[in-house]
């Protein structure tokens, strides 16, 4: 239950308890015929638990049956072993750390910019006239056409790669920020005018505070984007991380370092997805 | 600061709106919302606008808060013509516009912040407000945790607290069930009579309009211009019980002759 608690009656509380803790079968089939149902706290973890359960056995069941070959695809068992050997050799952590820093230093460079000027375009009718055709413009240009042209203008360092993230969400988080920044409720405005707030001071009190959730959602979500580019830098040119060693990998025939560095990414994903919803929760807790 | 020193310093001013005109868009889609419309109102008055749905009711509002921009006429608070939204001219409006990621407190506390008011006084202020719309207790809640009631009495704290010469309240009530809507009724006035400031106020409800107005002006239909104005003379303070005297329903019988004409004209 999610709802304050003088939002409720007493009684209705106890009905909700009674059929959540004592039916568990019964609130399964509530919660999938009724749209928007909430889902208690165990539910929900026994669920995602035997979801990645079958996937994961899915994986035995099709090396073990022999149905795909080793070559293709390796046996959990063999991954997990080559994770704990480069974990313990260091070799994991030097490229993880490489990578890691690649899309921080990209994300945080695009973000910084993203979201002020977001918030202006959005507020700003005559700063989205400016720009929005040629965001809109390069936001449909494929970024993996530039990584050539980005080689050529700045090598193959750390800058390329940088490059290759913030090309690659710069102008989404832009077009993004900028729609919630629109979507703001024009009353909310008006009744900031009427309470003293100055014009110039409207994207800072009013339209910040009331797309934070929108734009901390928008952040998590290119997040997400942001490591599929590093990948793509990369596999192009690098001499460390997580894409450059499945490259290597691919060419000695270990799939096993392959799978293990595409692990990696989902965990260092999932990690960052739950760090952003933890901030989320923290700094907009009206929002949730 | 306690409550007596915030009231005993009311501060109010007239409104006078004079042949003012309004039009949205350009061209084929103009609308024509306003068209010469006219009227005054006191320093103190409470005066409330009836007419029909359309009618440019919110619009006069937006006008006289600086909201909007008009296309002719004049309009003067406290003497001053009004040529942008100020803390001077509060709103209640139509649509519940609590700031979401505040609390019910912080919501109170925005206008005089933007005074930057010394901490201590706003904490004075907050306090006062919010136990005269009877929310103390919600001080800490978020706007989406209140009920329609709640957040419109947070509104008329919040418009309050910055302390306008004249109140602009559009509906305020529209959205309520009719008990929660007597009920605010009484408060508003109780509230009115402590503060005593100018309150122009707009609704559909007309035992509403009789019950707190000095005054009823009487809106026609689209392009809005006053029909009549009605002074309503009962004294105060009222009683609901108001509402079944011959009195005030032969009041009533006037106005809703008068709306309905209006409906006549346009058919
Ligand atoms: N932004 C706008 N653009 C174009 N026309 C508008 C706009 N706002 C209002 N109008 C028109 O102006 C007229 C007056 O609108 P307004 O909202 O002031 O009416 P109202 O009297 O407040 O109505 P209600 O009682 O339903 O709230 C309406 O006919 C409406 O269609
Ligand atoms: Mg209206």
């Amino acid at each position: 239950m999610t709802l304050a608690p003088n939002a409720t009656s007493p009684i209705s509380h106890i009905v909700t308890k009674s059929v959540d803790q004592n039916q568990p079968g019964r609130s399964v089939w509530k919660a999938v015929a009724t749209p928007f149902q909430a889902v208690s706290r165990p539910l929900a973890i026994t669920l995602s638990v035997l979801v990645w359960v079958a996937v994961i056995g899915g994986w035995f069941a099709l090396t073990y049956s022999g149905a795909v070959k080793e070559m293709f695809l390796p046996r959990p068992e063999s991954v997990v072993s080559t994770t704990i050997r480069m974990a313990l050799d260091g070799s994991l952590w030097e490229h993880v750390l490489a990578s890691v820093q690649v899309v921080l230093i990209g994300f945080v460079l695009s973000s910084i910019v993203a979201v002020p000027l977001g918030l202006t375009m959005g507020t700003y009718r005559i700063v989205q006239a400016a720009l929005d055709p040629l965001v809109n413009f390069i936001r449909y240009l494929p970024v993996t056409s530039f990584v050539p042209l980005f080689i050529l203008w700045i090598g193959i360092g750390i800058e390329q790669r940088v490059a290759v993230i913030i090309f690659g969400i710069f102008f989404q988080q832009l077009v993004m920020i900028a729609d919630s920044a629109r979507g703001v409720q024009r009353d909310l405005v008006n009744a900031a005018y009427t309470l003293g707030t100055k014009r110039s001071d409207t994207v800072f009190h009013i339209v910040f505070p009331a797309t934070l959730p929108n734009v901390l959602d928008v952040l998590r979500v290119t997040m997400g984007w942001a490591w599929t580019y590093l990948v793509v830098a990369e596999l192009v040119a690098a001499r460390s991380g997580l894409g450059y060693i499945s490259l290597k990998a691919m060419r000695g025939f270990q799939v096993d370092v392959i799978f293990m560095a595409i692990a990696m990414i989902g965990i260092l994903g999932l990690c960052t997805d739950q760090l952003f919803r933890g901030i989320r929760r923290l700094v907009a807790p009206w929002a949730n | 600061m306690d409550a007596l020193t915030l009231t005993t310093k009311p501060k109010s001013a007239d409104i006078g709106v004079d042949n003012v005109a309004l039009r949205y868009g350009t061209g084929d889609n103009a609308v024509l919302a306003l068209d010469g419309i006219s009227f005054h109102v006191a320093p103190n008055e409470f005066c409330v606008i009836v007419g029909p749905s359309g009618c440019g009711k919110s619009s006069l509002l937006y006008l006289i808060a600086g909201l909007e921009e008009r296309t002719g006429g004049t309009i003067a608070v406290g003497g001053k013509p009004v040529t942008e939204p100020g803390a001077d001219r509060g709103m209640v409006f139509q649509a519940y516009t609590l700031f979401p990621w505040l609390t019910v407190a912080q919501n109170v506390e925005y206008g005089p912040k933007r005074k930057s008011m010394p901490a201590a006084e706003r904490r004075a202020i907050v306090e006062h407000f919010l136990q005269e719309v009877g929310l103390a207790k919600f001080a800490n809640h978020y706007p989406s945790q209140l009920s329609g009631g709640m957040k419109q009495r947070v509104a008329i704290a919040r418009a309050l607290a910055n302390d306008p010469q004249v109140l602009l309240m559009d509906e305020p009530f529209g959205a309520l069930d009719s008990q929660t809507r007597h009920s605010m009724q009484r408060l508003l006035l109780r509230i009115w009579d402590h503060s005593k400031k100018t309150v122009l106020f707009v609704t559909h409800d007309i035992d509403e309009a009789i019950l707190l107005a000095d005054r009823v002006l009487v809106m026609s239909g689209r392009p809005g211009q006053i029909k009549k104005e009605i002074r309503v003379g009962f004294s105060r303070p009222r009683s609901m019980d108001l509402v079944m005297e011959p009195n005030f329903i032969a009041m009533k019988r006037a106005i809703l002759e008068l709306l309905k004409n209006d409906e006549d004209d346009e058919h």
